[in-house]
């Protein structure tokens, strides 16, 4: 089968590699139908997750047909079309039995602090991701969810983690009615931050970019108030003017270790290593939110350390929350909000791109080419 | 700079999921089965891994499945098994692996020469992609690895030029003691050279 094939930093490629098989009961075989590049994709892409190795397939957004099932599999059968969240969760374990699918302490060996997930290195496991013609998915039982046939595939993919990462990332913000919201990030999990604190009530949504053509999408996606960063001396002024000097109720790190916008950060996080990526957005975050505000983490940074204002977060009595989204938690509450018009995540997809050319639509998304907010791979055509 | 204000009227969905309930503890103390505290919940049947997987030292046992792409091998292999000795808690163990991490791109670049083929670097890097949407860009940076191509070929041959002229060198300079070493080779010692042959007793003629 073809699958995409890591080489290195800035090295991908599409590669004949064997088909993927059972090795537990509780797995199935999927048939990709599509497979999303993710953003926390370009982390891996770039070289910043430790244990990213040669060889490997990333991919943790798709969604498929199921081809072949395990001897324990009872709600799957071979021809369903499934979406497939990318938390590998047992759904019986101390965290899953609390919601907490992406904390799965029956899925990662490599780690404890993260639970599996597909393609995203052998610090989330070691398993090979979905972007591929096919993978293996075990805890089939669990994660995997048919999608319904009112539901257009584009959104169905991308309810496997971009949807419900930027809800999430508001939920967990405990946004209150006319409360102002700060998204740092315009990418697709910011967009869909921005959108869905809305949905909990915000009064105020305001993103922060520096990517203009990203922003103009926020702009009416969101909708949202949209500032480039790079366009303002102090982003963290600039805020507080915005909100009679208080700071903004919430304030969200939809970004993670591949920011822009501090050149110190940038250096030594993002060049050298020597930190888990540039945090300059989560600096912004704690120093932009008002005292006994709430800081939303969802941007992903490896598992080492960053230099962000830590003392800060006591001075100001911040609440940090943070997590990898729950998926399938949340799957049931979004699939009603799709359904009911108020969400439409397939708008955001604007690249289509057969697997072959998965260099291509790598570099694209990470160098923000061609207008690039969201591509999507087709391992078995459109 | 000041933007309109959103007018939240017009938002579908404005407020529905509002939850004076949510509170940032949520889920985390979302307990209500006490029985799930611990290592006490039924396990599902366990994988038997066919190949290394490595497992972090704060697991006390291997969880029910694992992956099982890329185990470690070579000397990449060799270093990540002696990152897996220290705990997610000390740096050493992420640096150790982001070392490893270097290595194995050399030990894929050794891996597809001895299966006959030859990486495609420029193409694995997108470089089709940035002619056709930066095409300034693209030239930049053709325009660069050339210069610094030129660069280092040129301190390799400056280099060469060196190394040739100093062994030339070299050779002149020790031809004299090469000369002076054969010259002296016949002297013979002071006390032979001045010693007086001794007839043996009994071979007089």
């Amino acid at each position: 089968m073809l699958a995409m094939n890591y080489r290195g930093p800035y090295r991908v490629r599409a590669d004949e590699k064997p088909m993927p098989q059972i090795l537990h009961p509780e797995d199935a075989i999927i048939r990709v139908t599509r497979s999303c590049i993710c953003g926390s994709d370009l982390h891996l892409y770039h070289g910043m997750v430790p244990d990213t190795r040669v060889g490997m397939t990333f991919g943790h957004e798709f969604c498929g047909i199921v081809e072949q099932v395990g001897p324990a599999i009872q709600n799957l059968k071979v021809g369903d079309h499934v979406l497939v969240p990318f938390n590998i969760a047992c759904g019986k374990c101390h965290f899953c039995q609390q919601g907490l699918f992406g904390n799965c302490h029956e899925s990662n060996a490599q780690a404890t602090a993260v639970g599996g997930i597909y393609g995203y290195s052998h610090t989330a496991g070691g398993y090979d991701g979905g972007q591929a013609q096919y993978v293996r998915v075990p805890y089939a039982d669990v994660g995997p969810t048919v999608i319904p046939d009112w539901m257009d595939p584009d959104d169905a993919v991308l309810l496997t983690d971009v949807v419900p990462t930027g809800y999430q990332a508001a939920e967990m913000g405990a946004i209150k009615p006319g409360d102002t919201v700060v998204v740092f990030g315009a990418g697709p999990v910011g967009l869909m931050a921005a959108r869905s604190a809305w949905l909990f009530g915000a009064g105020r949504v305001i993103v922060i970019d520096c990517e203009e053509y990203r922003l103009e999408f926020a702009r009416t996606f969101g909708p949202a108030e949209v500032y480039n960063f790079r366009e303002i001396d102090d982003v963290v002024v600039f805020l507080k003017k915005q909100t009679d000097s208080l700071g903004a109720d919430v304030c969200i790190d939809a970004v993670g270790g591949d920011a822009s916008g501090n050149a110190l950060q940038w250096f030594f996080g993002t060049k050298l290593k020597l930190e888990a990526g540039n945090a300059i957005a989560l600096h912004w975050a704690i120093n932009s939110v008002k005292k006994g505000g709430v800081v939303s983490m969802v941007g992903v940074y490896g598992p080492t350390g960053n230099m962000v204002p830590i003392g800060n977060v006591v001075n100001k009595g911040i609440t940090i929350r943070a997590n990898q989204a729950s998926v399938k938690r949340l799957l049931p509450r979004l699939i009603e909000h799709i359904r009911a018009g108020h969400i439409n995540p397939k708008a955001m997809i604007t690249h289509r791109v057969p697997l072959a050319d998965v260099a291509d639509a790598y570099h694209i998304f990470a160098a923000k080419l061609d207008g690039c907010i969201k591509p999507v791979l087709l391992p078995n055509g459109a | 700079m000041a933007q309109a204000l959103v007018d939240t009227s017009t938002i579908p969905g404005w407020g529905v999921d509002t939850d004076p309930k949510n509170n940032p503890t949520y889920p985390m103390r979302h307990i209500e089965d006490q029985k799930t505290r611990g290592l006490t919940w039924h396990r599902p049947p366990l994988q038997e891994p066919q190949v290394e997987v490595l497992q972090s030292i704060e697991h006390n046992r291997l969880p029910a499945v694992v992956g099982t792409s890329t185990p470690p091998s070579g000397l990449s292999g060799a270093i990540r098994r002696y990152a897996f000795r220290r705990s997610e808690s000390d740096w050493w163990h992420w640096l150790l692996l982001m070392g490893a991490d270097r290595i194995n791109v050399v030990e894929g670049v050794i891996e597809d020469l001895a299966a006959g083929k030859v990486p495609n670097v420029p193409a694995e890097m997108g470089a089709k992609s940035e002619w056709q949407h930066n095409k300034n860009g693209f030239l930049l940076k053709a325009g660069a690895t050339l210069a610094i191509g030129a660069v280092l070929v040129a301190i390799v041959q400056a280099r060469r030029e060196d190394r040739a002229d100093e062994d030339e060198g070299e050779t002149i300079a020790a031809e004299p003691a090469h000369v002076t070493a054969r010259v002296d080779e016949p002297v013979l010692p002071a006390d032979l050279a001045t010693s007086q042959v001794v007839p043996l007793p009994g071979l007089d003629a």
